[in-house]
């Protein structure tokens, strides 16, 4: 049905876009490599010998290696926490009927687009009344708070779809309901799972505006780092890019990696399959 | 369904004690702390009661209106823009090309690009004397722009790298709204002799029309929550010309130190997401009870 032309032409519009999505990533990725000199001639300049003082200066900074260590801590535990936390309750709420599951699920649902600029200023006074400003400890709780709702509601979707005559079976044959969730239900929600860490860790490895609120020097993160170096080093771009692109990658490699699964968590709920 | 209710809370409880110690419990200090008058560094047993008094002041303050509205424009602006362009590309691109699992995975990028990263970026490229927008339009023959120096090109700037952003995610879920249409429904379409247009107008969108409204209610909350890209692209600047409501609930707290005054924005905020929230679970609602819809 489709002429050759037409194919084309899609090819040619989808290329297009793909550069369009593209471009500003490569002109950070580019403007990484190049020389303080470089960064103010043109923006039109593609050819240039690269040059990796930038990543030097960056990796090789006093602070640096605290704050990426602090940027991982803070990324990977409150990723694995929401995981943990995220499918037992998509998985209670999905199978169990007890009283105050439909108040509990309103209230998640509701939960997940409160506006982080709302929650900055009461967390920033009930933490420091808990001793848990300046604490990756403090950050984590949060991260972990503000992204439960949407794992939960991702994994509600992938738990629905588990046949519930296999755990009926394995009940039977006398598993008790935590070994049928670990040995039947967690395997089979395993792209579920790829999908709730990338989002997750996605936030919590980018946020600043929370992390620049309740951190000091020990603690900062890297997006933090990044924002307060824009005021430091002013317009050395090629340095600001460095960081920039140190920060952006680990998310986008892990998101083209599981496109599918991304893809999937993000038209949960509008689409169905 | 299970009617063992204890193990049904084991398995909740953990994710509710977090949610509402460290989510709920906050956002309802939001709206207690609104009646307080409190700065910034002094202890809170020297917060003073001051009833609707921060509430009152909030809503006279022409501040706090410049913001609502900038806030308004840019949902407005920025969300009509993404959705036109977005159901336009899926409309005329959607099929089952080869390859399209690769363009695809490009198209999400851009939504998972750390928000420091594509504010420093985008002011790089805004730059006005080497930045490569301006190249770009000198190269076409226009005059190069003051990008971040002016308000009305400031405004178009946050637009433009919002667009830039979530573009694709509004394409994403026409694309996948599409490939649930019954294609003999389509066909039937076709075979009755409606055309391109007709069968895109009469036929397809009307089908898709629960994603669209979702998308929508989906991308106005993203655009009212807007905070971090603009404040690293233009931090509200020049003047207050993109300074949005939570940039502004930002501002008067941790740099005007009036916590009680943002709070007090904040639950204005707070009502205007919650309600399209709200909007959006009686259109989708995941969780609702699962008897009966399978």
């Amino acid at each position: 049905m489709t002429l050759p032309l037409a194919g084309l032409l899609r090819y040619g519009a989808l290329s297009l876009l793909g550069v369009l999505c593209i471009g500003p990533i490569a002109v950070m990725v580019l403007t990484s490599f190049k020389t303080q000199a470089q960064t103010f001639t043109t923006g039109l300049s593609f050819f240039f010998l690269p040059t990796l003082e930038n990543y030097r200066d960056v990796l090789f900074d006093a602070s640096f290696g605290r704050y990426l260590v602090n940027s991982l801590i803070v990324g990977v535990v409150a990723t694995l926490i929401t995981l943990l936390l995220g499918c037992m309750a998509a998985y209670g709420m999905a199978r169990f009927s007890f009283a105050g599951r439909k108040a509990l699920a309103y209230t998640t649902l509701m939960l997940r687009t409160v506006p982080l600029a709302v929650i900055a200023v009461p967390v920033f006074m009930i933490w420091s009344d808990w001793k848990l400003t300046n604490s990756l400890l403090g950050l984590i709780l949060l991260y972990v708070a503000v992204n439960l709702p949407f794992t939960i509601w991702l994994l509600y979707g992938f738990v629905l779809q588990v046949p519930v005559e296999l755990e009926e079976a394995a009940a039977i044959d006398g598993c008790r309901p935590w070994k049928v969730f670990l040995r039947i239900v967690l395997p089979l929600i395993r792209p579920g799972l790829a999908a709730a860490a990338i989002f997750t860790f996605r936030i919590a490895w980018n946020e600043f505006i929370l992390a620049l609120v309740l951190t000091d020097r020990s603690t900062r993160t890297l997006p933090v780092a990044a924002s307060l170096y824009v005021t430091d080093l002013g317009v050395e771009w090629g340095k600001l890019m460095a960081l920039a692109t140190l920060i952006a990658m680990p998310p986008l490699i892990f998101t083209f990696l599981a496109a599918r699964q991304v893809i999937s968590g993000l038209t949960a709920g509008a689409v169905k399959g | 369904m299970n009617d063992n209710t204890r193990t049904g809370w084991l398995f909740v409880a953990p994710a509710v004690v977090i949610m509402l110690v460290a989510c709920l419990y906050p956002v309802l200090s939001a709206v207690h702390l609104g009646f307080y008058e409190w700065s910034m560094g002094t202890p809170w047993s020297e917060a003073k009661w001051a009833g609707w008094t921060s509430f009152q002041i909030a809503f006279t303050e022409p501040s706090v209106w410049r913001s609502l509205w900038t806030t308004l424009k840019f949902a407005a602006v920025s969300v009509s823009a993404e959705m036109v362009l977005g159901i336009a590309l899926a409309l005329a691109l959607e099929s089952n090309l080869r390859g399209m699992a690769f363009f695809r995975s490009l198209f999400i990028l851009p939504m998972m690009v750390a928000p420091i990263a594509v504010g420093l970026t985008w002011r790089y490229m805004f730059d006005a004397q080497f930045g490569l927008i301006n190249a770009v339009l000198v190269a076409l023959g226009f005059a190069a722009k003051g990008w971040l120096a002016e308000e009305s090109l400031a405004f178009a700037a946050i637009i433009i790298a919002d667009i830039w952003q979530w573009t694709p995610f509004v394409f994403i879920m026409v694309v996948a709204g599409l490939a649930n249409v019954d294609s003999s429904v389509l066909e039937a379409a076709r075979i009755d002799g409606a055309r391109w247009w007709t069968v895109t107008t009469r036929v397809k969108l009307p089908m898709i029309a629960h994603v669209l409204a979702i998308t929508l209610v989906m991308r106005l909350i993203d655009a009212f929550r807007v905070l971090e890209v603009i404040y690293v692209l233009t931090f509200g600047g020049p003047g207050e010309s993109t300074e949005v409501l939570s940039l502004h609930i930002y501002k008067t707290a941790f740099i005007g130190q009036k916590l009680g005054a943002a709070s007090a924005i904040s639950v204005l905020l707070l009502v205007v997401v919650m309600v399209l929230t709200w909007l959006a679970l009686r259109m989708s609602n995941p969780m609702r009870d699962n008897e009966g819809d399978r």
